[in-house]
């Protein structure tokens, strides 16, 4: 860029400049700056033209006085005007000013985009640099709309200059990320990739930036530049320190460049091609190689630069998952930084350590490092490394190190920080309840935990030990012994009283029998922590006294004289006041017998997931539980309340036997993580004024209910003007009709459809419209039958197929109707023929135009093509499925939906719905035999997407979790979507 | 209580720090400093309340004076006390400045131990401090044990304003009517709001205790005393040479002097009094009832296009023709985006300040009962800001021999029984000075 020389300073900015420094007062700053702005204005005034350097200096005075916070409402016509200049400093400072303080509004966008167009399209790389940052800073929407095509064009310009391409790619991302809809692709995506290959290495940092953001978007139009990737990774890796000049920082080479390369590879699954991948590994091999050797400089940059790489490298062969000796090695790379000096290192690998817990393969050496990782949560200066400590516990806990953990994590509790001992306090439940072999070690766990950190502990936890020791009747007793031993602390915590007079209530005569806890002591130690109890846990503690009565009938004498004491009978609290009053009567007047029936022991409670993972979830948001939580779904294996019970669970012999892959374990597996609201929902809904044309034509329509056409929610897609193709009549209705915008219910009668193929359309009280439909291969073909319910002849009857916005280009409907309907039931049926072109997500469009009585009806419905009819069933073994849904294990791919039954959930209907649904339904395939498998290819005219269909009905909960896999990832979506409202 | 006083410059740094109690730490100078004056207009709250303390501060032209507590105290007593310490130091000193209160700190100290014992406001008479509290170095080898006890006695007697024993040749008295007038006014010249607020300022030289009787032409008092009493003292009234006939005003609020009896005041309305010695203000007062307006603004502003405006001003005074009014500044608000102004006015100078956005017209004298006139074209430059000019009122600046609010003093009266001189043998001197408050009209 061209040096500003001394010349070129200008002296009254800097004098301006300097006496605002110099000002004693905020007021006289004020004076100065309305003295200079009166200035300003009377040499803007338009009397003489300024010259151009006077004029970049009034500019320059403007926008200092901008930045010093007073609202500049002049001289952006000047400032586009240097635009114009020759002079680079002059077209800087206007660009300076318009990245600055033009608004998006302004009427003056439109020259600003005209002298940013000229400078684009000038040779001079400086100007064209020049014009794309001002493009990038403002970036606003009306700049994208007026840049987002040029810009890619001098991206990929043969004689493009490497500094602007530099701009061009960074211009580009900051448009696309602003305005994601106006960057179109097109063919030059497929040239941008090869920009991987160019020779400056800015360019090649620059622009895989712009690929790493647009091929989250569109994966499959960037799958070249793994390829490129990996050998430009290569190609750095393995050069000498000294090789790349500028690029290389601290003796390492190119690490920015790196760090991204490695993580646009993050984006995609490991590359299929055997010597790319190959070489890729070598890569890693060779970062994980570098950072065992001694470092090349003591300097902190250098050693930063080199992890930074290092730790990008990690997370890519974390997202592989593929390679146990990489996942090892990075393991053990990890375990050395546990220990290094630098805090933040430990923090990161920590962290990176979490999701390698996670992993089958690393598991085992991940967990070599419990004593280390134990050791950080008891002396890290740091509260935040101290939670990463607390988070890799939580994940590499299993069974063999269980007890170790939890003890570990309850010491620490004692001394935990306040912020994070709720959080703690719920890993502990959780742990100890999944890896408890021993319960009475379970009970220990929760009563210390209570004991320990009694705030901390919410309902849930205590709820769940109260459900699991009335469920196994083999720790009662225990439970009873040890809960009384707990109580007879002096000060014990209120939640321990709430389980100790829930289970004493239950189970306390399982240790009546011993003189030191007979029934009257027993109840004595609740009594005495009564009075200082909250009221809920009085009112629990008097229920449990009324179960003593039942339990120790000699214990009645000395109770109902508590319950008939002024504190408990005249309570001013109604709670409180009626259970002892009503305990009062039940004890006096019921039998033994009734009492018996009454207090009976409580039965056990619905196995059920256990409510304190929701709320840990609920704590730590989606994104941090999700690692944990999979790996939870991977090994719940009923450890504490299955065992056995719960049937063939895959996925727990996979845990159980971690080093040998099942084909099934992916079928939970790692990448099931999308979120269960991730599929984006297309429909947006807008309020369409109906009445604005169908009020006038028709003000005493029957047809039209008032309540459902008010609120009519219609799809943003038809919002654009309806394409009406290949309508069969030309004689029409009235020319100036449009088609109705589609009726509320339009939707709901999709549903109907989607898995039968016969049935009643519509129905109001005008017209009845029947349909049959056949699919053989990408055709479908549809009869309607529209039956008149009225005794008048409908005039002017027209239907209309349409395909509305993009549908159109997805699917071809062409209708042949034969002859107008006259009264009663339709003899000749008006027929449609779908041919799908590629995938779709949308209906096509039916629209009927009809007089009756002499006011026009117009309706709209939406036919009930969806995707699923162009099914084609296919029959597999279950080694060939398994495969098969291992290859589709893209995230993109797979859509997942959790949702309540809303129909009942008997087998024989279920099993009619998914053949209807057009899949082979496969039999024997998974080895829960009460989860559905289907399979299909559905048929376009140009590919054939293959698809896998899981589903798992859960009877206790109503629940269903369906997963869908799809070669096609638009496919998987709609089609879950569609599916999720059938069941 | 008052916890400390610390005195600071415009930057910040501190040039008197005075600490009475041990509840106020160093780090309180700083806090101050950091959260109000280096906040740098962003406080506008005379009163600031930091990690539990409160702050109270006065600025005078670049110097901070800021007293602070940790207790609830009595916001408006510290403030009280503030002034009085501004005025102190200026009747030692002259104007508050940072030149001055550096030259002079060792006196600051002394004053400040003097007024202020454990937070507690003292005698801060200036008359009495200076009986003790000199500028001459110490006097303490000159004084002779007799007029040290006599200090004492008078600091700590009844009478601690005023000391025994003064004796002048000439008894003369000096009384000066102050009164500020304030006014809004609507286009069209409706009065929005208006009042006066006045101070009785007197400098007294006379000798031994004399015992003062102040009269003036309170509605309260003319009401009571009824058509007999005015004849009584229809010889004296006319003391000031007074221009108007209103015979007299409803005060609304006011207060006194600590020398003036208030009991005497509260029972007969009469303000009776020993005055100091020297300059003291004897009362102040506000009144909002009939309110003489010295002067009319009548302001035409006319948008002619978007670039240009028209303004015309016309000032009438409204007083008597052989009055003449000073200093009069009358001061036209310019909008945001003025290039040009071009001024014709037929009485006075008349010039654009663009450091202040206004066009200001100064006339040096004007008679009553004359009009004067100012037109200017103001240029405007064409923006793309949407926003309306919000039109600020026009504000002027004068002062008039007269006292707005129709005061009137209708008799001082001197009786010393002791030493042989008597109410005619005084010479009495009165003054009236009206000034403009913030008088306003909109345009």
């Amino acid at each position: 860029m061209p040096a500003v020389s001394k010349g070129d300073g200008m002296r009254g900015l800097a004098v301006f400049i300097s006496d605002i420094r110099n000002c004693k007062s905020k007021e006289a700053e004020i004076k100065r700056i309305n003295k200079e702005l009166a200035n300003i204005r009377s040499k803007f005034k338009g009397d003489k033209a300024l010259d151009g350097y006077s004029k970049k200096k009034y500019v320059c005075k403007l926008l200092f006085i901008f930045l010093l916070g007073h609202d500049i409402d002049f001289g952006h016509m000047e400032a586009v005007n240097l635009l114009s200049s020759n002079k680079y400093t002059e077209k800087q400072i206007g660009y300076l000013f318009i990245s600055v303080l033009v608004n998006s509004n302004s009427e003056l966008i439109r020259l600003i985009n005209n002298a940013i167009k000229n400078d684009l399209s000038s040779r001079n790389p400086t100007f064209m640099c020049l014009a794309l940052h001002c493009i990038a800073n403002v970036g606003s929407r009306e700049m994208a709309e007026a840049f987002a095509s040029e810009i890619p064009r001098i991206l990929v310009a043969g004689d493009t200059m490497d500094s602007v391409k530099q701009s061009a790619a960074l211009c580009l991302l900051r448009l696309y990320k602003t305005s994601p809809d106006l960057v179109m692709m097109g063919e030059w995506t497929s040239r941008v990739v090869h920009l991987l290959n160019d020779q400056h290495m800015g360019v090649v940092t620059a622009a895989i930036s712009l690929i790493t953001c647009l091929s989250q978007k569109n994966p499959d139009e960037f799958k070249t530049c793994v390829s490129l990737a990996v050998s430009r990774l290569s190609r750095i890796v393995s050069s000498a320190s000294t090789d790349l000049q500028d690029y290389t920082y601290y003796f390492v080479p190119a690490p920015w460049l790196s760090c991204k390369l490695l993580r646009l590879l993050q984006c995609y699954p490991p590359p299929e091609d055997g010597a790319v991948k190959g070489r890729l590994v070598e890569c890693l091999e060779t970062i994980l190689n570098k950072a065992q050797e001694p470092p090349k400089s003591k300097k902190v940059q250098h050693s930063n630069a080199k992890n930074a790489i290092l730790f990008e490298a990690i997370s890519l062969i974390i997202h592989y998952d593929s390679e146990p000796n990489l996942l090892v090695r990075a393991c053990n790379q990890l375990g050395q930084f546990l220990q290094h000096r630098e805090t933040n290192l430990r923090y990161l690998a920590l962290e990176s350590m979490c999701t390698l817990a996670s992993s089958e393969f690393s598991h085992e050496a991940v967990k070599t490092h419990i004593e280390t990782v134990i050791n950080a949560l008891k002396t890290e200066r740091d509260v935040s490394v101290r939670q990463r400590a607390a988070d890799l516990l939580y994940a590499m806990c299993d069974r063999s190190n269980a007890k170790q953990i939890v003890a570990e994590m309850l010491s620490y509790l004692e001394t935990a920080d306040y912020s994070i001992r709720e959080e703690m306090v719920l890993k502990v439940a959780i742990l100890a309840e999944k890896y408890a072999v021993d319960y009475s070690w379970y009970v220990d766990t929760i009563l210390n935990l209570i004991r320990i950190a009694g705030d901390y502990v919410s309902e849930e936890v205590w709820y769940r030990v109260i459900q699991i020791v009335i469920n196994r009747d083999d720790v009662q007793g225990y439970a009873a012994k040890t809960v009384f031993e707990a109580l007879q602390a002096p000060a014990c915590h209120e939640n321990m009283v709430k389980v100790g007079g829930y289970i004493l209530g239950e189970f306390g005569n399982l240790i009546a029998g011993d003189p030191r806890s007979s029934p009257l002591v027993q109840f004595n130690l609740l009594h005495s922590k009564f009075h200082l109890c909250s009221v809920p846990t009085r009112a629990l503690l008097l229920s449990a006294y009324i179960k003593f009565i039942n339990l120790f009938p000699e214990t009645k004498a000395t109770i109902q004289e508590v319950l008939r004491c002024d504190s408990q009978i005249r309570n001013s609290d109604v709670e409180l006041q009626q259970r002892a009053v009503e305990y009062l009567k039940l004890s006096s007047i019921a039998s033994t017998d009734v009492l018996a029936t009454v207090l009976e022991e409580m039965p056990p409670f619905p196995e059920r997931e256990s409510s304190i993972l929701a709320k840990l979830k609920k704590k730590k948001g989606p994104g941090a539980v999700s690692v944990t939580e999979l790996e939870d779904n991977k090994r719940e294996g009923g450890e504490l309340n299955g065992e056995g019970d719960r049937g063939p669970d895959p996925a727990a012999m996979a845990s159980s036997n971690a080093s040998t892959p099942s084909p099934s374990a992916d079928l939970l597996g790692i990448r099931s993580a999308a979120p269960v609201g991730a599929a984006p929902t297309s429909v947006g809904s807008l309020l369409v004024d109906v009445f604005s044309e169908a009020g006038p034509a028709a003000p005493s329509a029957a047809v039209n209910d008032d309540g459902f056409l008010r609120d009519l929610e219609q799809p943003t897609e038809t919002s654009d003007s309806l394409l009406v193709e290949g309508s069969g009549d030309s004689d029409s209705a009235s020319p100036s009709e449009d088609p109705a915008p589609p009726l509320s219910e339009a939707d709901e009668l999709l549903n109907k459809f989607v898995c039968k193929n016969n049935g009643v359309l519509f129905e109001n009280q005008l017209l009845q419209i029947g349909i049959k439909s056949e699919y053989r291969q990408n055709l479908g073909r549809m009869y309607l039958f529209y039956g008149n319910k009225t005794s008048v002849q409908f005039a002017s009857f027209t239907t209309t197929v349409s395909c509305p916005g993009e549908l159109q280009s997805q699917l071809n409907a062409s209708d042949q109707t034969s002859g107008t309907t006259g009264r009663g039931w339709s003899p000749d049926p008006t027929g449609t023929q779908h041919r799908v072109l590629t995938d779709f997500s949308d209906a096509p469009l039916l629209n009927i135009k009809f007089r009756y009585g002499g006011a026009l009806q117009n309706l709209t419905l939406k036919l009930p093509v969806t995707i699923n009819k162009f099914f084609q069933p296919t029959e597999m073994t279950s080694h060939d499925f398994f495969q098969r849904w291992k290859q589709l294990s893209q995230p993109q791919q797979e859509a997942q939906k959790i949702f309540k039954a809303n129909h009942s959930m008997d087998t024989e209907v279920l099993k009619a719905k998914l053949l209807g649904l057009g899949t082979a339904l496969l039999d024997d395939v998974d080895p829960n035999s009460e989860n559905y498998v289907c399979a299909g290819v559905i048929q376009t005219k140009g590919q054939q997407v293959g698809c896998l269909l899981r589903l798992e009905p859960n009877g206790q909960a109503q629940m269903y979790r369906l997963t869908l896999r799809c070669s096609k990832d638009s496919v998987s979506r709609r089609l879950c979507e569609l599916l999720a409202e059938q069941f | 209580m008052i916890g400390g006083l610390f005195i600071y410059n415009h930057k910040g740094e501190v040039l008197i720090s005075r600490v009475y109690r041990d509840d106020i730490g160093r780090n309180a100078v700083d806090a101050f400093r950091v959260n109000v004056i280096h906040a740098r207009q962003q406080v506008r709250s005379p009163v600031t309340n930091i990690a539990r303390t409160s702050f109270f501060h006065v600025k005078r032209s670049n110097i901070w004076l800021a007293a602070v507590t940790k207790q609830n105290v009595n916001a408006a007593m510290v403030f009280e006390f503030l002034y009085k310490m501004c005025d102190v130091m200026t009747a030692y000193f002259g104007k508050i400045s940072e030149e001055n209160i550096k030259n002079n700190f060792v006196l600051i100290y002394e004053l400040l131990d003097e007024i202020l014992d454990f937070g507690y406001p003292q005698n801060s008479e200036t008359g009495a401090l200076k009986t003790f509290i000199t500028q001459q170095g110490i006097k303490g080898q000159h004084q002779t044990k007799e007029e040290q006890s006599q200090i004492t006695s008078q600091v700590t007697g009844q009478i601690g304003w005023r000391r025994e024993g003064i004796k002048y040749r000439r008894n003369e008295l000096f009384l000066d009517v102050l009164e500020s007038v304030n006014l809004l006014m609507s286009p069209q010249g409706q009065v929005l709001s208006a009042h006066v607020s006045g101070r009785v300022v007197m400098k007294s030289y006379l000798s031994g205790m004399p015992e003062c009787k102040f009269g003036m032409n309170d509605k309260i008092v003319i009401d009571k005393q009824g058509k007999g009493a005015v004849s009584d003292d229809a010889g004296k009234s006319d003391l000031g040479g007074g221009s108007s006939g209103k015979q007299s005003i409803a005060i609304d609020d006011c207060t006194f002097h600590q020398c003036v009896r208030l009991s005497k005041f509260d029972s007969e309305r009469s303000i009776s009094f020993i005055p100091p010695d020297g300059e003291y203000e004897l009362m102040r007062y506000r009144t909002t009832k009939d309110i003489i307006l010295p002067f009319r603004v009548i302001p035409l502003v006319r948008e002619v296009g978007r670039t240009k405006l028209e303004v015309k001003v016309v000032i009438k005074s409204n007083f008597k023709p052989s009055l003449l009014a000073q200093k009069i500044e009358v001061r036209i608000p310019t909008p945001l985006n003025t290039s040009g102004v071009q001024v014709i006015c037929m009485k006075g100078k008349a010039k654009y300040k663009a450091s202040e956005n206004a066009i200001v017209w100064k006339i040096k004298r004007m008679a009553g009962m004359k009009e004067s006139q100012i037109s200017a074209e103001i240029e405007l430059l064409p923006t793309n800001d949407k926003k309306k000019w919000a039109r600020p009122p026009i504000s002027m600046n004068f002062e008039v021999p007269f006292a707005p609010s129709g005061l009137k003093v209708r008799y001082l009266k001197v009786f010393e029984s002791k030493l042989n001189y008597s109410d005619h043998d005084v010479i009495k001197w009165v003054r009236y000075i009206g000034r403009s408050g913030i008088y306003e009209t909109r345009c």
